[in-house]
């Protein structure tokens, strides 16, 4: 007998790890987060991250609308009373002079009595850019003048147009983004707190309570959104400070839309309150709220997001609607409904065209928001 | 499906009541009535009002009484069809109402015909042919349709139905029928004007309504028994036509009940910005000036609108699905 028989063992070291190994990139797909495979699945989804890049900017723009208005709120010009938007150049007489617009010469048209403003070819007015314009208080707090962009001294930079009372559109619109996209984004804080309790208690302890909430919900739902809303806003009393109204509109856009939230949330619970880890929870002792707060919500939370997210147009378009009526917000608070009331008529469409333009970010901001929500459900949707 | 049916009925009496409460509830809100706005407009203008008269009207329209007593009686005489009084008009509501409640319901009834007639080819066109470019553009058109606010859609509509066919600027029919009988060209006269409405308060639900279709075609497309069909050897139009179309039908029917209540909102403010001679302007001066019973009766006639509309759209899906006849509507 010499030395060990031949084996059919390998005798190398083996490590039982080894074969369940994962490769680098299948470990991270497997360690991450619930959270972070929907970002990476979100990111395949080329319109969803543009709309919210968009939409980042546009709330961003909120933080700064002073500085980035050309004029105050309310600065008037009466000399440029509806006057058209002026268009911004580069070169002049064939040599680059920078971003200048040219200065309006005002005619009043006795014939159809309304007022001509035409370019003047020899008033350059170059843009001025970090510059000291019109005095504001910056977030009602700090006194300020400084703007991303003025117009040229003594001359107009009036990009978007003026309205009936010489008051620059573009700045109002700015303004106006601030009110318009929070009013979206206070009321689908209160619908989601509403669709969250209401909805949850309804799943959790179904039963006769969850058979009166529905017999609720399919009521509010019956109802047609906005004769409801005129009626709830018209009962906001005239003599309230705006801020006060401000609040009273979004707490009422809020107030009606729970109830497609509430629906989402009781299904889910219906299913998820038979499972086991729930029934574990329960036996150990857990109170319903912990149980629906801690157990049962995380599992749906990005759904329920992704759902908000696509009821903010609703809540947009309907304090858009409701201010065009005259019903929702009052001036001084701006908001591009408020903006778009100028345009209610039709010698508007006609004569002041520009007028309108305050329905260009709403459409934007509509659509990104849908796109996003859009993006946002399929990325939480497990199975996609 | 008589069970269905019972069963149906009976739930809608307590929406009815509840929706009447809530109304009642809503119109009570703003604080003083009618007589208040009243009073504070002739101090506003200079004059004095006779506190004795103000006591008779207070007692005349009963606002007096409790509030309880006051719902129970404008909801029995809601039953005898007897709508209160508007204080604005000094008539019964029922005729300072007029042919405003059947316009609202005709305009919503020929905007679910508008949704329903370019909602099907253009979302089938759109299932049939996904992601192609026809499919894109079709889309970001339905998009576009739910982002525009309505009452602008209108306005540049009517600005240009009046420049290019010279439509009369707002109103349901020309002028000079506004007080004529109904004859053959008011009726015409009507559906000239009736479009622009008709497109711009169906336009949202249009764009809804193609993307549901398309997502439900969509799905039934690729199931098996598609594949089977095709398969058999069915030409592709047959294959779409006879069985895929069919299920994915549904919610042209059952949709009607999330359509309804976004129609009548719809149609309220665009009947404001067109001067339709609907319910909707009506409705926003009633709430203005606070003529409670007037505005009152609005509300729950665009309610009960939508209500029995829904009603009328369930009924409709349950003799088209046996599913839903079957177990009592629970699967939808």
């Amino acid at each position: 007998m010499s030395g060990p028989l031949p084996h059919t063992v390998s005798a190398a070291p083996w490590t039982p790890e080894a074969e369940e190994r994962l490769t680098p990139e299948q470990e991270r797909h497997f360690m991450a987060s619930q959270w972070r495979l929907m970002w990476w699945k979100l990111k395949r989804h080329r319109l969803a991250v543009l709309s919210g890049a968009v939409l980042l900017l546009l709330y961003a723009s909120t933080l700064v609308s002073e500085v980035l208005a050309p004029y105050a709120l309310d600065s008037r010009h009466s000399h440029f009373i509806h006057a058209p938007p002026q268009t911004v150049h580069l070169f002049h007489e064939g040599r680059f002079v920078g971003p200048f617009v040219y200065g309006y010469d005002y005619r009043l048209d006795l014939e159809t009595l309304t007022r001509v403003y035409t370019p003047n070819p020899a008033e350059v007015q170059p843009i001025r850019f970090f510059c000291r314009g019109d005095s504001y208080a910056f977030w009602g707090l700090v006194e300020a003048d400084l703007h991303l962009a003025c117009p040229a001294p003594g001359g107009t930079l009036f990009l978007l147009g003026t309205d009936r009372l010489g008051r620059d559109l573009l700045s109002r619109i700015i303004y106006g983004t601030r009110i318009s996209l929070t009013v979206g984004l206070f009321g689908i804080i209160i619908s989601f707190v509403l669709g969250i309790v209401i909805g949850g208690v309804a799943g959790y302890y179904g039963g006769w309570i969850d058979n009166v909430i529905q017999r609720l919900i399919e009521i509010i739902r019956s109802f047609p959104e906005l004769p409801l809303w005129m009626a709830l806003s018209a009962a906001l009393p005239v003599t309230w400070n705006p801020l006060f109204i401000y609040f009273g509109i979004t707490l009422i856009l809020g107030l009606l839309d729970w109830t497609g939230l509430a629906r989402a949330v009781r299904s889910k619970l219906l299913a998820l309150r038979e499972e086991d880890y729930c029934t574990a929870a329960r036996l150990m002792g857990a109170s319903p709220s912990r149980i629906i707060g801690r157990h049962l919500l995380p599992g749906f939370t990005s759904h329920l997001i992704a759902s908000a997210t696509l009821s903010v147009p609703s809540m947009i378009l309907g304090e858009t609607a409701l201010s065009f009526l005259g019903l929702g917000l009052r001036p001084p608070i701006t908001s591009w409904g408020v903006l778009l009331a100028e345009a209610q008529n039709i010698n508007v469409v006609a004569l002041y065209p520009w007028l309108m333009l305050p329905v260009v970010p709403v459409i934007v901001t509509v659509l990104a928001f849908n796109f996003l929500g859009d993006g946002l459900r399929d990325a939480a949707d497990p199975y996609r | 499906m008589f069970g269905y049916l019972t069963h149906r009925i009976l739930v809608m009496i307590p929406t009815l009541i509840a929706i009447s409460l809530i109304t009642f509830v809503i119109i009570q809100l703003p604080p003083g009535d009618y007589l208040t706005t009243l009073v504070m407009e002739m101090q506003s203008r200079g004059e004095t009002i006779d506190q004795g008269r103000l006591a008779m009207l207070r007692e005349t329209y009963g606002l007096d009484r409790p509030l309880a007593e006051q719902y129970l009686y404008w909801l029995f005489g809601m039953l005898r069809g007897d709508f209160g009084y508007s204080f604005e008009y000094e008539l019964p509501v029922t005729e300072v109402v007029g042919d405003r409640l059947w316009l609202t319901a005709i305009v919503s009834f020929a905007t679910i015909l508008f949704i329903w007639a370019v909602s099907f080819p253009i979302a089938i066109y759109s299932a049939t042919h996904q992601y192609s470019a026809g499919d894109y553009a079709l889309t970001f058109l339905g998009f576009l349709g739910l982002a525009t606010p309505s009452f602008l859609l209108a306005l540049v509509l009517l600005y240009f139905a009046n420049v290019w066919f010279g439509t009369s600027i707002g109103g349901l029919m020309d002028p000079r029928y506004v007080d004529a009988p109904w004859s053959l060209d008011k009726v015409l006269s009507v559906l000239e004007h009736l479009w622009i409405p008709v497109i711009v308060i169906g336009t949202a639900g249009t764009a809804a309504m193609i993307r549901r279709l398309r997502a439900n075609l969509l799905d039934e497309l690729h199931k098996p028994y598609v594949v089977t069909a095709r398969a058999k050897g069915l030409s592709p139009r047959r294959v779409l036509w006879k069985y895929p179309l069919r299920m994915a039908l549904n919610p042209f029917v059952s949709d009607i009940g999330n359509l309804l209540p976004q129609i009548v909102s719809g149609a309220a403010i665009v009947s404001v910005v067109m001067s339709l001679p609907t319910t909707g302007p009506m409705l926003l001066q009633a709430l203005r000036s606070q003529d409670m019973y007037l505005a009152g009766s609005f509300l729950m006639f665009l309610a009960v609108l939508t209500v029995v509309g829904v009603f009328l759209s369930d009924l409709a899906l349950a003799l088209l699905d046996p599913r839903i006849r079957l177990t009592g509507g629970t699967t939808r």
